[in-house]
């Protein structure tokens, strides 16, 4: 049951993958450069991801080396403050954002129809906005103490806790290569969300109308209200942190009467929803590969649409969940420990239509669904400690802990990283028109299965025996060794299998098997164009009836708007 | 699958925290010693049965649709396609609503029961200073100030309540020691209040939690639970003046020729200083440098000789003495009983 | 999600779901939402810390409301009526009446002039006079930084409301146009109900003596 794919030979207007013909080094990399096609863009987000991905998991393993063994001096305290700065901005900024960016770039224009996003020449400046910031904050490296001194990295935190990024504690520029990468990558994110929210409500093809709108769409649509409304309150409060530091200001500052409260505040205001941005993307992938892959249409789609949208809801209030160890009285506590709690109900409805849709479908397990089920399993568990983590008074225990560490593992590695490798599984034939190897896929799902279970498991055994995070050494009295040297040993075999993805990445790009159109005989409209579609992405503007167009027209018996 | 391994983490953690009966170098929050580690503990058990139960059931219906719902080879017809359901989907609304209102309910119980705004009857009250990067510990109405280590006294019924007030000097700290309770902050612009208990003689320790630059991995807390006589007999020490002794006058003068005295107060001399610890006692302490090193002898002339070689990036500098000088000082030193 | 088949088939669908809405309309308000969450933000921490200072000067002892000319409420009546003179320019474009327009628009622009002339002239005044500066205390910081960020979205839109009245002069803006032009006046009347905002939280509500 394969739609016109299968076509081997594709033409196109301009190739967008090594699948085709190459002009001239230069000539593309000018194209590349000016472009503001939305695919070439997404790629590039995705590419600079998982580049980023690399150097920000290397950091890890640097401090894992160290923490393997107790007392270790492979890294100063300082190195490894900074690595663990690095390594957590890194991967919500320069890994998770951009992956999240590229992919919704890629496909949102793909899944409605349309031609490009509303403002393509925006998308492009939002694109190296965020390159130069994080070129910016890895410049700290170099810059950080200033052009004669030695360079240094930021090493106050992902999330920067004032007064200790006062200019009193944090001496030197590294703290403000911090606040501006960031900065500038955030005001790029800010304007790609707007273009994305733009291109949803404004672009979309003959007959889709919102509740036609494949789910990928919706979630998208969510996590893009989410960024525009939670980016810029982190921005004025770098601008603070920053005038602050360069100005003299008293924001922050205890000794003038400034509070230290504030920055955790606005912070989270702006981390919590941040990390729902992260994770609503994955939600995003997975909800279109799982049916795929079971036959079968999404469990629910009303009530999945409607738990996006209550999860973007209660995310903007829920931050002080964050801050239960300040002393904040117990009313607040218990406030917000019911609203987090809350965020379970929405999110568990999509765990529980995800497996119904999986319950009597016919399921296939590629790759993009192994991938899928790992996220399912990881992300189940990586939430419970959510849970854990949101009833005050065990919080108060495990705060700061290993145990969190371990939390937000597993559902930034477990949810979102996974979701991410299923979606690469599953989009990479479309966007290079090659598919990958399952073989390789295959083996780096169970290395990583194994590898990240022992790492991120093992954590929150030493946070509940009372290892707090952030230390760059331990001694061994405190019996958290063995825990510890399991960690680092789980490491080992996720380095196995990213490198074996990085191999696999490269060697399809050249070498992987022609994909044709639609190789996961799926339903959505990007199916139906050229892998890798044309500039233009569809050669007559599509019309649908249903939220799976490409359905209808495999079933014309049974068709799907019959039942909507 | 593997995941489930977490729970089995979780598990095997309780299993061998709880099978070990005295381990008080591991500070696990599975081993409590007094009330407000025990209540939070039985919420952790609350917490452990539902999650897990959620869990149990998740897996087992992802379980299900992996081995019963696999694609047959050959069979290229497609399942039937099920929209949805509304009272199944009802259902899994509702019933997390009403787990999680449980759970909100029990919790919030514990919230109230352990917040306190005032001390519990008979409490040793403490105010807990956090520094880059040691702990001060100030005991007002027994008009003792020391640091890194908190003794505290059992009463006749074999409980040591203890009520800190928590202040900070600099940046963020977090005062956690995982047997006795929660952890609260330590924070600049705010004071706050933390309710612990002991409940038998012992030694139990924790670590600041909150990351406070280059050397937060060391700013051990130790607490001594101590019976109510060898509490007064350290109360007494600690109340006098530094000890006099001429064998050791030379180092004396030393210490109070260098700048050492901008930094540390030594009672009953004119060093006065409150950006480090008091060392009136100093060699009441078993550790020094906030858990870096063992208060021996040697230890203690490689710290004063170099203390960024011990602990690098502390805040004390080298005071760039001669080898002598820090054998003479040292000397000296060692006499603050 | 009924389970009764439908027989007949849909008609296809005449239209784009979203017709009648224009993609700069929705960028134009997007990047609004964008920026009161960035003002928002600025501004919730300014009332934070009313009362807050342990430094004087406090803002009743440097703030002053008056009338007279260059003071606040004086330069706030300039800024906010130069939205209605903004939106009788777009009508007049509307109108086709270019003239009109570009008598309007002009009369906009100085309108934002003077209120950007007086913000400075009022912190000369409290720099030079009062010795208040963003380093000074806390009231400094807020009162400069949330002033400050408002000024400066007064200075973009002014360049652009320049921009255009030069091309407008030079004969380059044509009623076609009326689109985009609507959406700059759409920046400039958020940039003045900011003020309004920013007026009532620093100089009304954080103005008064509080112990
Ligand atoms: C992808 C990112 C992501 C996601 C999705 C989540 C999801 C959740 N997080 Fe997590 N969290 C982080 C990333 C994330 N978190 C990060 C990065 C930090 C640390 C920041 C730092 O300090 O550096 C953190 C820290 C953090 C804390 C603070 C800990 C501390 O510092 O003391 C808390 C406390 O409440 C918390 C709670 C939750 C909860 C309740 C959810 C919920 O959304 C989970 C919901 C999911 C489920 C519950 C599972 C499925 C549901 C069912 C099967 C239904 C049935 C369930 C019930 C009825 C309970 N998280
Ligand atoms: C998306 C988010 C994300 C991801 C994926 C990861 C992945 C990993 N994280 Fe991280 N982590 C964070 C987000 C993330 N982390 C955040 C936000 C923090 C908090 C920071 C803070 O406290 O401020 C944190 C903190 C944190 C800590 C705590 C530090 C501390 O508190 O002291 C540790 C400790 O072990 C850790 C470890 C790891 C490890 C081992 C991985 C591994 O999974 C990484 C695996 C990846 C690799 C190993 C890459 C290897 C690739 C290759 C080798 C490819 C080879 C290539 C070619 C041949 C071309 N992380
Ligand atoms: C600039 C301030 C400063 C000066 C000068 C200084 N110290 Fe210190 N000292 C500190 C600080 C800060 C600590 C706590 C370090 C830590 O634990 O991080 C400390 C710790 C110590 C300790 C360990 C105390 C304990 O309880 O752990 C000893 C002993 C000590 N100093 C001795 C000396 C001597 C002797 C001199 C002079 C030769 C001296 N110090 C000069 C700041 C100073
Ligand atoms: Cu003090 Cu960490
Ligand atoms: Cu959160």
């Amino acid at each position: 049951m394969r739609l016109a794919g299968d076509s081997e030979v594709s033409t196109l207007e301009t190739p967008i993958g090594p699948a085709t013909g190459r002009p001239p080094f230069l000539s593309q990399l000018h194209e590349w450069v000016t472009t503001v096609d939305h695919k070439k863009l997404g790629s590039m987000y995705v590419v600079c991801g998982i580049i980023y991905m690399i150097i920000a998991g290397l950091e890890a393993s640097m401090m894992r080396w160290q923490l393997a063994w107790p007392g270790q001096t492979v890294l100063t305290p300082e190195e490894f403050n900074r690595l663990f700065t690095m390594h957590g901005t890194t991967m919500v900024f320069f890994v998770g954002m951009p992956i999240l960016l590229g992919s919704a770039n890629i496909m949102i224009p793909l899944m409605i129809g349309a031609r490009d996003l509303a403002f393509p020449r925006l998308n492009a400046f939002g694109f190296w906005l965020f390159l130069f910031g994080s070129i910016l904050l890895y410049f700290s490296y170099f810059g950080g103490q200033g052009l004669y001194g030695m360079g240094s990295a930021p090493d106050v935190g992902w999330f920067a806790y004032a007064p200790l990024t006062e200019r009193t504690y944090s001496r030197g520029h590294s703290t403000d290569y911090w606040i501006l990468g960031i900065f500038v990558a955030g005001i790029g994110s800010t304007a790609t969300g707007i273009n994305f929210i733009a291109t949803i409500l404004g672009m979309r093809c003959r007959g889709m109308t919102l509740m036609k709108m494949p789910l990928f769409v919706w979630i998208m649509l969510v996590d893009a209200i989410l960024i525009v409304i939670a980016l810029p309150p982190l921005a004025a409060a770098q601008i603070m942190l920053l005038f602050d530091r360069l100005l003299g200001a008293h924001f922050f500052d205890a000794q003038a009467g400034g509070s230290a409260l504030l920055w955790q505040n606005l912070f989270w205001f702006f981390g919590h929803p941040e990390v729902y941005i992260l994770i609503l993307p994955a939600f995003a992938y997975v909800t279109e590969i799982i049916p795929v892959f079971s036959r079968k249409v999404i469990f629910g789609y009303p009530l999945m649409v409607a738990a996006t949208v209550a999860i973007g809801f209660i995310s903007l209030g829920v931050w002080v969940h964050h801050m239960f160890s300040v002393g904040l009285s117990p009313l607040i506590n218990a406030i917000f420990m019911a609203s987090t709690m809350l965020v379970g109900v929405p999110t568990g409805i999509k765990m529980f239509n995800w497996t119904a849709t999986m319950i009597g479908g016919k399921i296939r397990f590629d790759t993009p669904m192994l991938f899928s089920i790992g996220f399912l399993c990881q992300f189940l568990m990586g939430g419970l400690t959510g849970i854990f983590l949101a009833t005050v008074p065990f919080d108060w225990q495990v705060s700061d802990s290993y145990f969190v560490v371990g939390h937000f593992h597993y559902v930034l590695f477990g949810g979102l990283i996974f979701g991410i490798l299923a979606a690469t599984f599953y989009w990479y034939p479309k966007v290079t028109g090659r598919m990958m190897s399952e073989t390789l896929g295959k083996w780096q799902f169970w290395l990583l299965i194994i590898g990240f279970n022992m790492t991120f498991g093992a954590m929150h055994v030493s946070g509940l025996l009372g290892m707090p995070r952030r230390i760059y050494t331990y001694q061994t009295e405190r019996g958290w060794d063995l825990w510890n040297l399991l960690t680092s040993i789980g490491v080992i075999f996720q380095i196995a299998a990213f490198t074996l993805f990085a191999i696999n990445l490269l060697h399809s790009a050249f070498k992987g098997r022609r994909a044709g159109d639609d190789p996961w005989d799926a339903w959505t409209l990007e199916w139906s164009t050229t892998s890798p579609p044309p500039a233009h992405n569809f050669d007559e503007d599509p019309v649908v009836y249903s939220r799976r167009p490409l359905w209808d027209l495999k079933h014309p018996e049974d068709p799907d708007w019959k039942y909507e | 699958m593997m995941p489930a391994g977490i729970l089995g983490w979780v598990m095997a953690a309780s299993c061998s925290a709880a099978a070990a009966p005295i381990a008080p170098p591991t500070p696990s929050m599975f081993d409590p010693m007094g009330e407000p580690a025990s209540i939070i503990l039985n919420i952790t058990w609350l917490l452990i049965g539902i999650c897990g139960a959620i869990a149990v059931v998740m897996f087992t219906l992802i379980g299900y649709a992996i081995i019963r719902c696999r694609a047959v080879e050959g069979d290229d017809r497609e399942p039937a396609q099920i929209y949805g359901s509304s009272p199944i989907e009802l259902a899994w609304t509702v019933i997390p609503l009403m787990i999680v209102f449980v759970l909100c309910m029990v919790s919030a119980r514990g919230i109230f029961e352990l917040e306190l705004e005032t001390p519990p009857e008979g409490a040793t009250e403490i105010t807990v200073t956090g520094h880059r990067w040691w702990w001060e510990f100030e005991y007002e109405d027994l008009g003792i100030i020391t640091a890194g280590e908190l003794h505290v006294p059992l009463d006749d019924n074999s409980v040591a309540d203890m009520f800190l007030t928590l202040k900070s000097a600099d940046v963020i700290h977090s005062f956690w020691v995982p047997q006795l309770g929660g952890k609260t902050d330590v924070i600049p612009d705010r004071i706050n209040h933390l309710w612990l208990q002991g409940n038998r003689a012992g030694t139990f320790v924790g670590q600041c939690a909150e990351y406070c630059g280059t050397q937060h991995a060391h700013m051990l807390i130790k607490v001594i639970v101590e019976p109510r006589e060898q509490f007064d007999a350290w109360v007494a020490t600690q109340q006098k003046d530094a000890v006099e002794d001429p064998a050791v006058a030379q180092g004396k003068h030393l210490f109070l020729r260098t700048s050492c005295i901008n930094c540390h107060t030594v009672r009953g001399t004119v060093a006065n200083g409150t950006f480090a610890p008091d060392l009136t006692h100093l060699m009441s302490r078993s550790e020094i440098g906030s858990g870096v090193a063992p208060n021996t002898p040697e230890n203690l002339r490689e710290w004063v000789f170099d203390p960024q070689n011990i602990k690098p990036g502390c805040d004390m500098p080298s005071m760039k003495l001669t080898r002598d000088e820090v054998d003479l000082i040292c000397a000296w030193l060692e006499t603050l009983k | 999600m009924s389970t009764a088949p439908m027989t007949a088939y849909p008609t296809p669908p005449e239209a784009l779901p979203q017709d009648g809405m224009s993609n700069g309309k929705f960028g134009i308000g997007l990047m609004i939402v964008s920026e009161i969450t960035f003002f928002g933000t600025l501004i919730a921490a300014y009332v934070f810390y009313i009362g807050r200072d342990i430094n004087p000067p406090y803002p009743q002892d440097v703030l002053e409301v008056s009338i007279a000319p260059f003071k606040v409420l004086f330069n706030s009546v300039f800024l906010l009526i130069s939205s209605v003179w903004i939106w009788l320019a777009v009508r007049a474009m509307r109108k086709g009446r270019m003239g009109a327009f570009i008598f309007w628009w002009a009369l906009t622009v100085v309108c934002g002039a003077e209120f950007l002339v007086g913000t400075g002239m009022e912190w000369y005044d409290m720099i030079v006079n009062d010795g208040v500066w963003i380093g000074t205390n806390l009231f400094g910081s807020g009162f400069y930084t949330v002033v400050g960020f408002h000024a400066f979205h007064v200075t973009m839109g002014l360049i652009v409301l320049t921009l255009i009245l030069i091309l407008a002069l030079l004969g380059h803006v044509t009623p076609r146009n009326v689109e985009k032009i609507d959406l700059v006046s759409w920046y400039w009347h958020f940039v003045d109900g900011i003020w309004i905002v920013v007026f009532s939280v620093v100089y009304i509500f954080g103005n008064q003596a509080i112990t």
